[in-house]
């Protein structure tokens, strides 16, 4: 059995910085480097690019970040475990033995598939927002299971350095490692439940390191343009000691990890995963040195019977439009402007939004506070139809000529919009599957 | 109304910190004292319906609270509070994260917070 293992996390999410993992790479004498990349949304995105492109259908970074990653991996007997497969975990392994062939590099990818569970779904199902079946949500797209480690785990028995999975839990990625170096039992809840509290703090990166946490005037964080990501040293109880690399920027403190811990939990007693129904409430953060935390007491009870499913469904279209207004009567000017476009195409959608950014965009209120010196007003309507929806930046950019005085700085996008519903599926119906790729 | 950061005037800007996150159309915001004394202060004050009043124009549904002794830290769950969600909403900032200090822009009574400064002493 291993005596500590260090786990980094080198990505929170799929548009994350890129050199924050060769760092830990290079310099973090890493065991494990996990890379989280994938978003609710991202993979019903990435499934209609597959269907598109057969090949595709993996995360648009996977090239950038693998390239680059691969010679220190390999270097430094560094295993990755990252959910960028998305869409298409199998075409995302054979990308990766495409480049380390190119870079001269023997490798063996784990390729983790089985998330994909649209064919088992009859759009029955009723959505867990909703208690409506999910069909009636719109046009569904994917439907994805999070997989929990018993996906994981059989990849890691093999000697791939690198594992590329679909959807998987995201403290899965961290808590499977733990479980197969320590040799913890898949039924002993409580070290379970303190790999996930570990996996949790981990996931989101920089977000352990100051990053989403900075604040010039109450909470500085130093040198944030070279935000180190984070690692963690776990001991085969499960004591872990967060910590970054030496000269990185950032800041890893008991502020930083308590906001993280509690970042996107419901309840912090029933944290669902599929391993497990981990408890945070009994959590301890100390300081265990400059850049050092240490955290204990995470426990479990019995993992659920079910798994979550992801459903994608086509949502039509969001138009948007922008035009800013400066100095005298600015936010008047503005709010004139988007009474215009209401009269003029407010009847056409369910519901028209019209913001004032600089005032009250962000927060739906400004709490009373005074008139800010310039505002840009925004305006964003959602609809079946891709004309109705740009008809939106098209009005807002008419009234250049059309509408108040001194408006400026036109700009319209139009998005495609994917929207997620969640559903349950008996965990025994789905079968994870492993397929391994070599370079010779 | 309120100026949040003149001398007089108390927010929670002034003794907590916050973080946001988003689960479908829920949004979740932790907010953590910065001196473990104030835990008992912010308990009184940021009652979910107190938090729920201040957050009127964002929070449509129900607000839960929960402590968090051990960090210490309060934690709110506040129900369709994402106008539909991260995917299909049309905010500017549909996962909320800016909403941290929304509830950090709460006014927070001048009085027990004097108090529980002295208490330190």
């Amino acid at each position: 059995m291993a005596n500590t293992i260090r786990i980094g996390c080198g990505a929170g999410f799929s548009g994350d910085r890129l050199e924050p993992a060769l760092v830990l790479a290079e310099q973090g004498a890493l065991d494990y480097l996990v890379l989280e990349c994938l978003a609710e949304r991202t993979i019903a995105l990435a499934q209609k690019r597959k269907r598109l492109y057969p090949d595709l259908g993996y995360d648009p970074l996977l090239e950038r970040r693998l390239r680059l990653l691969l010679p220190a991996l390999v270097a430094n007997k560094v295993r990755l475990i990252t959910n960028m497969g998305a869409a298409n975990p199998l075409a995302a392994g054979q990308k990766v033995i495409a480049i380390a062939r190119q870079l001269n590099l023997s490798l063996t990818v784990a390729v983790v598939t089985g998330d994909d569970v649209l064919s088992l779904l009859t759009g029955d199902e009723p959505a867990l927002e909703t208690g409506n079946p999910i069909r009636s949500a719109g046009p569904i797209l994917s439907a994805n299971a999070y997989l929990g480690i018993d996906a994981v785990l059989p990849a890691l028995a093999t000697d791939a350095l690198v594992i590329i999975t679909g959807r998987v839990a995201d403290p899965s990625l961290f808590v499977a490692p733990l479980v197969y170096e320590f040799g913890w039992a898949t039924d002993d809840y409580n070290r379970l439940g303190q790999g996930t509290v570990i996996g949790h703090l981990l996931e989101c990166a920089g977000q352990l390191t100051g990053g989403y946490f900075a604040d010039p005037l109450s909470k500085p964080v130093p040198n944030m343009e070279n935000l180190g990501h984070p690692f963690a040293d776990v001991s085969p109880d499960g004591t872990a000691v967060f910590g970054k690399v030496y000269g990185t920027g950032g800041q890893l403190s008991l502020m930083t990890a308590k906001e993280q811990l509690l970042y996107e939990v419901m309840d912090p007693g029933r944290y669902i995963t599929p391993d497990v129904i981990a408890d945070f409430t009994g959590v301890f953060l100390t300081e265990a040195g400059p850049n050092l935390i240490q955290a204990t007491g995470g426990t479990g009870v019995q993992r659920p019977e079910t798994l979550k499913v992801s459903v994608g469904y086509d949502a039509g279209f969001i138009g948007e439009g922008e035009l800013s207004y400066g100095g005298p009567a600015a936010e008047q000017r503005a709010v004139l402007a988007g009474s215009i476009i209401r009269k003029r195409i407010g009847h056409l959608f369910d519901d028209l939004r019209i913001d004032l950014i600089g005032s009250t965009a962000a927060h739906r209120t400004n709490f009373g506070e005074s008139s800010p010196y310039d505002v840009r007003l925004r305006v964003a309507g959602k609809t079946s139809s891709r004309e109705l929806a740009a008809l939106v930046g098209e009005e807002v950019e008419a009234l250049y000529t059309n509408g108040p005085a001194g408006g400026g700085g036109a700009r319209k996008y139009l998005h495609e919009v994917v929207g997620i519903v969640s559903a349950t599926l008996d965990r025994h119906r789905i079968n994870p599957q492993l397929t391994i790729f070599k370079t010779s | 109304m309120a100026a949040f950061y003149t001398f007089n005037t108390k927010t929670l800007y002034d003794i907590a910190h916050a973080r946001a996150g988003d689960k479908g159309n829920t949004l979740t915001l932790s907010l953590f004292p910065y001196n473990p004394k104030d835990f008992e202060l912010l308990k009184e004050q940021c009652t979910a319906e107190r938090v729920s009043e201040h957050l009127s124009e964002v929070v449509r549904g129900k607000i839960t609270r929960y402590e968090l002794p051990n960090l210490p830290a309060l934690h709110f769950v506040c129900e369709n509070a994402l106008l539909g969600g991260v995917t299909t909403s049309t905010a500017i900032d549909p996962h909320g994260k800016t909403l941290s200090y929304a509830l950090l822009a709460m006014e927070i009574d001048v009085e027990p917070f004097r108090d529980a400064l002295n208490n330190q002493q």
